[in-house]
């Protein structure tokens, strides 16, 4: 990789939150950015500015405020959809990654009762939507909700010992009754990347639609909705350097003008009477409300932001971390890494178990030294027990995250060995 | 060190050799459940019988259990079974309320070791919200099955 080397004492000078002190005057040593990231000043000053010099509601009024906001706001969705390589009109704002999975799954079973226009969403008896073991709750629940309401059958591809998904039977589970596989494209728990493009492949050629869950790839990734060869992707904007209560759901343009609304209200109509409607073109269908539009704005700064420093070099540098730390926290003894622990097609999470000590407690241990950590099923409940594990401690990186960072987490879970009595002395 | 403070050694004691685990028969009651946060589990079962005096007074006879999790949760429901084993329905009660004032205190609690006793070694637990989930697991089950067993010893007076 020829990516430049990532200056890491000048990006953490950007993110104020990364100088305080923790649990009596310890340093901070983030290591949950797979939960939130920290916010740059940058994304922080575009919010501020947008509050103090244009705030109005988008897309609604005639007065010079309403149209710098409307601006901004569609700016920023231009912005956000050249990210990720897609036009400005195939981009819809949602409050996160959870909500543009829901309003796909929702747009399906909406689909059966919205009239002929709709039918191709449609799903029901006999159909199939597939998922993978390894999804967060917000990729899978939705799906399993959808096959409910619908009559769909659910099913999913396993997971390797390794934390590969398990393509062995790949033509079997995508076949010519699945409507839609819904993966993930880096995993939260495993940090494994998954070989999206393949099974696309595969799903396109049975006529299978295909969604990719990208909350914790295109944070940390570049990331192309043409070259990953998908119909739909959702991310969400607190992940990558952006505010708070606000996600993408990306999706080709002809679906989602295929697609019936998920949640209807204000500015998202074309007509209405008192007794129906007609709903608006994408985005705005599926954009009822008054939108976030000051979180557009952040957003579109964080994407910003992090195109200055260049998504090769953020890769790069996270794949740099997660080989750092596979090395040292792997050969702890007593320590168990679940997920692949070769770094090829592998993110930044690095989730493990410790001997005789409940994450909870590495947790605790970790905390009293600043090491803030992710402990728990981390949402991916089914995968824990796959692995035979009730739940997991996981340490996940970003671009402000240093090879020092990595050392504070070691030491801590030998410090929590000790504590424990756990460690050989 | 603020560790300390919270991981007392009457905790890592039960932790490490928890009082009264595992299923045992007979029991009027089980319950189970869940913190879905973090994955954790109890399955807890009780045993209540009239008092010798042959007075309404209920006595918890037994709590048995079976559970997965942290150093707290674990050591909480070991000192739970001291404390409860062996008092009235209603004196249990108290001891629960007293308890979960405690862990609903952020801090700030002055537990009456007379009710509490051991269990007072968990008031630095209610600093971490995070974990006072953790403390009150096995506590809310013994709630729950002991409300269920009211109900069926009520419906049997029938």
């Amino acid at each position: 990789m020829t990516a430049r080397e990532l200056d890491v004492e000048t990006i953490r000078a950007d993110f104020p939150i990364l100088a305080r002190t923790v649990r009596d005057e310890r340093p901070l040593v983030y290591l949950d950015s797979g939960a939130t990231s920290q916010k740059p000043r940058q994304v922080l000053d575009a919010e501020r500015e947008f509050y103090e010099r244009h705030n109005a509601a988008v897309h609604r009024g005639a007065h010079q405020l309403a149209e710098e906001a409307t601006d901004a706001y569609e700016q920023a969705r231009a912005t956000i959809a050249a990210f990720v390589g897609a036009p400005a009109d195939e981009v819809v704002f949602t409050k996160n990654a959870t909500e543009a999975i829901n309003l796909v799954a929702y747009a399906m079973s909406n689909a059966a009762t919205a009239g002929e226009e709709f039918a191709r969403m449609a799903v029901g008896p006999g159909d199939e939507v597939v998922v993978t073991e390894m999804e967060h709750h917000a990729n899978l629940v939705p799906w399993q909700e959808l096959c409910r309401r619908t009559g769909a059958t659910l099913r999913w591809f396993g997971v390797t010992d390794e934390g590969r998904l398990d393509l062995s039977n790949l033509d079997d589970l995508v076949n010519e009754r699945t409507r839609i596989v819904a993966l993930t494209h880096q995993s939260n728990v495993l940090g494994t990347v998954n070989p999206v493009r393949q099974i696309a492949e595969r799903a396109h050629a049975v006529g299978a639609l295909v969604l990719v869950d990208g909350a914790q790839s295109v944070p940390h990734m570049p990331v192309d909705v043409t070259e990953l060869g998908v119909d739909f992707l959702a991310f969400s904007g607190h992940k990558m350097c952006g505010p708070n209560g606000i996600g993408v759901l990306w999706g080709r343009g002809e679906l989602l003008r295929a697609m019936p609304p998920f949640i209807t209200g204000g500015s998202m109509i074309g007509t209405v009477h008192m007794d129906h409607s007609t709903w608006a073109d994408p985005p705005q269908r599926f954009e009822a409300g008054v939108p976030m539009a000051p979180q557009a704005v952040g957003l579109a700064a964080a994407c910003d932001y992090l195109n200055a420093i260049g998504m090769d070099a953020v890769a790069a540098h996270e794949h740099a971390l997660v080989e750092y730390a596979l090395k040292h926290v792997g050969s702890l003894e007593g320590v168990r890494i679940v997920g692949p622990t070769d770094p090829e097609a592998r993110g930044g999470a690095v989730s493990f178990t410790v001997d005789g000590i409940h994450p909870h407690d590495v947790g605790q241990v970790l905390d009293d030294r600043g090491v803030a950590v992710r402990v728990g099923h981390h949402c991916a409940w089914p995968l824990h027990r796959r692995y035979g594990a009730v739940a997991t401690t996981r340490a996940s990186f970003y671009l402000y995250n240093s090879f020092a960072d990595v050392d504070a987490l070691v030491e801590g879970i030998r410090e929590a060995q000790r504590f424990f009595g756990v460690a050989r002395s | 060190m603020k560790l300390d403070a919270m991981y007392q050694e009457i905790i890592l004691d039960h932790y490490r050799n928890p009082h009264h685990k595992g299923l045992r028969e007979p029991f009027d009651a089980e319950s189970h459940h869940i913190n879905p946060t973090c994955g954790d589990e109890v399955t807890l079962r009780v045993l209540l019988e009239s008092a010798e005096d042959g007075k309404d007074a209920l006595t918890v006879a037994d709590i048995s259990y079976d559970s997965m999790g942290c150093s707290i949760s674990q050591a909480s429901a070991s000192v739970m079974t001291d404390l409860l084993i062996g008092k009235t329905v209603d004196e249990a009660m108290a001891v629960l309320e007293e308890f979960t004032a405690l862990m609903q205190s952020k801090g700030k609690g002055e537990p009456d070791e007379g009710v509490l006793e051991d269990a007072v070694a968990f008031a630095g637990v209610s600093k971490y919200p995070a974990r006072v989930k953790c403390a009150l697991l096995a506590w809310m089950a013994w709630k729950d099955a002991t409300v269920k067993s009211l109900a069926t010893q009520k419906e049997g007076a029938v």
